[in-house]
């Protein structure tokens, strides 16, 4: 249903939003007794979704998200950096995935979680940016797209999405950078880690952004060393480093750099 | 009943329910807008009030938003409705683009709705015209006019209304540079195109501002008395002007 709302509106006044969350109080409570548990061996970026069927509308679904992706603001832009493995369980189902998502040449929104409600909400937001850019003459901004982004799963709360992104972008205002997940949260912020290995990333780049000016090239290292200490550690998390650089014109990609290499790389440094 | 349109084309291309509605905003009131440079200003002719009704009632220039307003030519209670979903639209993208409205995006909104209503089973068009004025938050001041088929554009003055023809001459004839130069000359400007078809002068004018990065402002009817006193001392001296080259 909202769904089709989102398809359907043509006239995207911003005000179907308000008339479509009406209609769906009641459909809510109808969709919640009627989930499934859901199987472990979706694949996904989450590890085994062992969610008890039935426990009626206080049940918590613990989504463990098994990735690490960061974004962080600085003096230059925004710097996105994201690990590629899938796992199914303990089993690593690919080392090849790319969890950048290309909305539009401007805008960039990183995957954990579902991959295909990441990536299917994504692309629906990318037509939606298109739209608005046609309609307005003018790109959209990034607090307007991660809104947007927002809305959309908001509708959904509660039936089982799984989806944490950064929407990460360069807009008149700026640099800009947003988390929106599934649970209906979506906050501004200079850095970002999402993902089970979030935390280690968290310790890379907290200590490194303590110089106020970095340079492009600082940046990029930190953003890739911060994932590469996180796939050390973490047994979710590894295969590439995707890295990304959001700028006034755009987004550039980087790099990409194979975990292994990265490691003979940083052990070399050392000695 | 409701399942047939009132509004079908006719053999010769017309739909002659939006053309009536034009008729009906012909019939109403004058109202003019005038684009600055750093003001933008409405006016509207008063109709004279009854002695027992309050005069507060009666306003035709509304605010949308902080930064838009508009008047309106036409059936009052049709602008009513258009206002409010005008106003509601306003805080609505506010919420979901975290930006005020451009000028350009309100007047797309009002008029998307009209047209709408010029397609839809049961429904007649709006019987009003209106004129929506502003500034997009990068300062750019915008003049913008709907009419009840759902079309707009963007003017540097215009006028609609009862005899808004009269008025859009003058305006012609008169909106230069020099004239618009200051917010003072370009209020000026408003009321004396308003003069020209209203009758017996300031008490019967309603006159309206937005200067940039500030609200809407009603001028009391002191200041536009004032106002219309400057401008007869001008042209008096005007004339005095010509009478003096003609005798030398």
């Amino acid at each position: 249903m909202a769904l089709a709302s989102v398809l359907q509106s043509e006239s995207v006044d911003f005000s179907n939003y308000g008339r479509q969350r009406h209609g769906f109080a009641s459909g809510l409570y109808e969709a919640e007794l009627g989930l499934e548990s859901v199987g472990g061996d979706r694949l996904s970026f989450a590890l085994s979704t062992s969610c008890s069927n039935g426990d009626g509308p206080d049940r918590k679904i613990e989504f463990l998200h098994g990735t690490t992706t960061l974004a962080f603001k600085f003096q230059h832009g925004v710097i996105v950096a994201v690990d590629s493995r899938a796992t199914a369980g303990s089993y690593i189902a690919s080392q090849t995935v790319k969890k950048v998502i290309e909305i539009n040449p401007y805008l960039l929104g990183t995957m954990a979680g579902g991959a295909a409600d990441c990536s299917f909400w994504e692309r629906l937001l990318a037509r939606q940016c298109r739209v608005y850019e046609l309609r307005n003459k003018e790109r959209i901004s990034v607090a307007a797209a991660s809104k947007l982004l927002a809305n959309m799963v908001y509708q959904y709360k509660g039936m089982g999405l799984s989806m944490g992104t950064m929407v990460c972008g360069w807009d008149k205002t700026g640099p800009g950078l947003y988390y929106v997940d599934s649970e209906g949260n979506r906050v501004c912020g200079d850095l970002f880690a999402v993902g089970s290995g979030s935390m280690y990333a968290y310790g890379i780049v907290d200590s490194g952004l303590k110089q106020k000016d970095l340079t492009v090239e600082e940046a990029c290292d930190l953003g890739r060393r911060a994932i590469y200490q996180a796939t050390y550690r973490d047994a979710y998390s590894g295969g590439q480093v995707n890295l990304y650089h959001v700028h006034s014109e755009g987004w550039t990609r980087v790099s990409q750099s194979d975990v292994l290499m990265l490691h003979q790389q940083y052990q070399a440094e050392k000695a | 009943i409701y399942d047939r349109a009132i509004t079908v084309f006719s053999p010769d291309g017309h739909l002659f329910q939006v053309e009536y509605a034009q008729e009906a905003v012909k019939k109403g009131s004058t109202a003019v807008g005038i684009r600055g440079k750093d003001i933008v200003v409405l006016g509207v002719e008063k109709k004279s009030v009854a002695k027992l009704q309050e005069e507060r009632t009666v306003r035709k220039i509304c605010a949308l938003d902080d930064h838009v307003c508009m008047a309106f030519a036409g059936l009052t209670a049709d602008a009513r409705i258009v206002i409010n979903r005008a106003r509601v639209e306003c805080q609505s993208h506010r919420l979901t683009v975290e930006d005020p409205v451009t000028v350009e995006y309100i007047t797309r909104h009002i008029a998307t709705l009209k047209q709408r209503y010029t397609q839809s089973n049961g429904r007649r068009p709006f019987g009003i015209s209106a004129l929506i004025v502003g500034f997009d938050s990068d300062g750019t001041p915008r003049l913008y006019q709907t009419d009840p088929s759902g079309t707009y554009h963007a003017w540097k003055a215009n006028a609609i209304g009862r005899s808004a023809k009269t008025v859009r001459e003058f305006l012609e004839k008169n909106y230069t540079e020099e004239s618009i130069a200051t917010d003072n000359e370009a209020i000026k400007l408003a009321i004396k195109a308003l003069l020209e078809v209203v009758q017996s002068g300031g008490k019967n004018i309603e006159l309206a501002v937005i200067r940039r990065n500030q609200s809407l402002k009603l001028l009391e009817s002191k200041e536009i008395e004032t106002l219309v006193t400057e401008i007869e001392k001008e042209k008096e001296e005007e004339a005095e002007k010509k009478k003096q080259k003609k005798s030398t």
